[in-house]
């Protein structure tokens, strides 16, 4: 059952906001219990049921695709980081609430991963300037996710929520904030999960005409007989 | 009332040195990270303050700026200050960011700091016995004690960078020379790298669909645990939870050839990026170099000596300082930048502090040698009567050592990896 159709979601952010938690939660519904140091890229896989509940409900392969590294890496880090951002469907942008800085840092992970298909030569051309512009017109669903929700006190959770609100408009994007060390944030029915569904849904068909430059392709289901 | 003037003049520089200690913090060593502890951030400002003020003390020295005996005491008052911050208040606040990072010290935070800062000092005082270091006839607790010490512990470090330094840089760059990379090369890497990550993706699948199908059934999939885990699983096992098992095991395997993979490709562009810049720097001259050549250039005319002397120990010893300060800045950073995170970095830039603090003040210890006789007095008045010739021949001791030691790593580590060296 070989297929050429491919569902790939990178997963951005700094340096210890928690991705590779992040992504074994998704994936394995468990905790991961020793975070290490992720070198170059992991990649787990996690089952999606497309338009669950409806008639039309099949199954998916969804790769997650985990890049290591930071903002600041040398040119050549950034280079050979940028063989992973061919022919991607959709963006995870993950950063710690309890860092200001990972959450600045996101809009040059996203320049970063966008630019690379617009310029076929792999040259970065921006000035690492954000432009609302740039993302009022992009085609890739993007997702904001903050980590370590249960290391911010009560008292200030209310002023870290706003700033993230604003983070996820900039982006045009919704926004979870979670606990990547608690699996009851992502609980069946939570409101949290259901922005995850329909987050993945919309990587899987976006609704504009052109997802062929992206390498998408049309979709057959990946059931496994 | 010279005596103020040239206070004044001291506190304005120590200020400059100080905001650019702060701004070199802000923008180059913390621009990743947050900072939450200013009093990092004032202790790495307030050392380099204080080095940077001992460098221009010798370069007042040298030019007679200053009043001779405001100058004097100067150099005693900015001696305590940095035996101070490197002996007591770094390796406090070091000990304490370390015990704040283990969860379970938290309570009792003080206490164990203290703990770990009595630990360090009574290493560092048994760091001294073994050296001759000074003459016998002073107390325990003297300035002189102290910078011995402090200065064995720099000269050591200076020594060891320095032979690496020396053999590692022209291997380095023999090495790029030799592998003439080219764009075909990367690319092939590449495809094998993306190859890689598609069958740990294909095999990943079968993982998740497993899990599921395994989760529909009924059966749960336990991970081998503890003794008695194991025993269990040799005799009752669900066939699923074995596949599994087998595929994590290629998957673990071929995760690892990924990371290699990304590793020589980043090596690679690395090359690439330097010979490009290399080739471009043909034709320029650093400082040093255009130095002497002016120098030279003067010898052959006839000229006054002792006008001479003067300015020539000058530019020689300024070149010295700033090549230094600015040789350690960027190490420093690089070094900053590949082994922090969020969690450690305030304990790593307090250790960064400490080293370069001990560097600056062996830095003095040694420069003495480069200076004429005549500007040698002030320093050996300050220090007291430490045996500076043990200084030197520890430097190259421990430099010889340190070269032929990092030619003996580099020989072994040339040897396991010989295909990525071979010409393509």
């Amino acid at each position: 059952m070989a297929s050429l159709d491919r569902v790939k979601v990178l997963v951005l952010g700094d340096s210890g906001v928690g991705k590779s938690s992040l992504v074994h939660l998704l994936c394995q519904n468990q905790v991961l219990g020793n975070p290490s140091w992720t070198v170059g890229c992991s990649v787990d896989v996690r089952v999606h049921d497309y338009k669950e509940g409806t008639p039309e409900e099949k199954t998916y392969y969804i790769e997650l695709w985990d890049v290591g590294g930071s903002v600041g890496s040398a040119s050549s880090v950034k280079s050979t980081r940028a063989v992973f951002y061919n022919s991607v469907n959709g963006i995870i942008l993950v950063h710690d609430l309890t860092n200001k800085k990972s959450s600045q840092n996101l809009y040059r992970w996203s320049l970063e991963a966008l630019n690379r298909d617009l310029v076929p030569s792999g040259v970065l051309v921006t000035n690492g300037d954000y432009d609302r512009e740039q993302f009022a017109d992009n085609q890739i669903p993007l997702l904001v996710i903050g980590t370590k929700l249960d290391q911010i006190h009560e008292t200030k959770r209310h002023e870290v929520l706003t700033r993230t609100a604003f983070l996820a408009e900039d982006f045009n994007a919704e926004e979870i904030n979670l606990d990547c060390t608690n699996p009851r944030y992502l609980a069946a029915g939570s409101s949290n999960a259901v922005k995850l569904s329909r987050f993945f849904d919309k990587v899987i068909i976006p609704g504009f005409p052109d997802r062929k430059r992206f390498g998408g392709g049309t979709l057959k289901s990946l059931h496994y007989d | 009332m010279s005596f103020l003037i040239d206070s004044s003049i001291m506190i304005t520089s120590q200020i400059l040195f100080f905001g650019f200690g702060w701004l070199f913090f802000m923008r180059q060593l913390f621009k990743d990270y947050e900072v939450r502890q200013y009093v990092v951030q004032v202790i790495f400002s307030v050392t380099f303050a204080f080095s940077c003020t001992m460098f221009e003390l010798i370069i007042f020295e040298i030019l007679k700026v200053l009043n001779s005996s405001s100058r004097y005491f100067h150099w005693k008052m900015n001696l305590c200050v940095i035996l101070l911050i490197l002996v007591f208040m770094v390796p406090f606040y070091i000990g304490y960011f370390i015990v704040s990072n283990i969860r379970l010290l938290h309570k009792q935070r003080l206490l164990f700091s203290c703990l770990l800062w009595l630990t360090f000092m009574y290493f560092f005082w048994k760091l001294g016995d073994p050296f001759p270091i000074l003459s016998p006839k002073h107390g325990i607790l003297s300035i002189e004690q102290l910078i011995s010490r402090v200065g064995v512990i720099g000269v050591t470090l200076m020594a060891l960078l320095s032979g690496f330094g020396a053999v590692n840089c022209p291997y380095t760059y023999m090495s790029y020379f030799l592998r003439n990379v080219t764009d075909a090369d990367i690319l092939a890497l590449e495809r094998r790298l993306l190859q890689t990550m598609d069958m740990i993706i294909s095999k990943k699948k079968r993982m998740a669909m497993t899990r599921r199908t395994m989760f529909q059934k009924g059966e749960v999939h336990n991970k081998p645990s503890g003794f008695w885990g194991m025993i269990k699983s040799v005799t009752t096992s669900a066939p699923g939870s074995e596949n599994l098992t087998l595929i994590q095991q290629e998957v673990d395997a071929l995760e690892e050839l990924s990371r290699q993979l990304f590793l020589e490709t980043a090596d690679l562009y690395a090359t690439k990026a330097t010979i490009n810049i290399v080739f471009d720097r043909v034709g320029k001259t650093d400082p040093v170099t255009r130095g002497i050549e002016i120098t030279v250039n003067y010898l052959g005319i006839q000229f006054d000596v002792k006008f001479w002397s003067q300015h020539i120990s000058f530019i020689l010893v300024g070149i010295i300082i700033v090549t230094s300060i600015r040789g350690l800045l960027i190490t420093l950073t690089k070094f900053f930048y590949a082994i922090s995170s969020s969690k450690s970095s305030n304990v790593i830039v307090l250790l960064l502090a400490q080293i370069m603090g001990m560097y600056f003040v062996s830095s003095v210890l040694l420069i003495r040698m480069s200076m004429p006789l005549e500007y040698r007095t002030i320093i050996t008045e300050v220090l007291g009567e430490l045996q500076f010739n043990f200084y030197h021949r520890w430097f190259d001791v421990i430099f010889l050592v340190s070269a032929l030691s990092s030619i003996l790593f580099l020989y072994l580590a040339h040897k396991q990896a010989p295909e990525k060296h071979m010409a393509p």
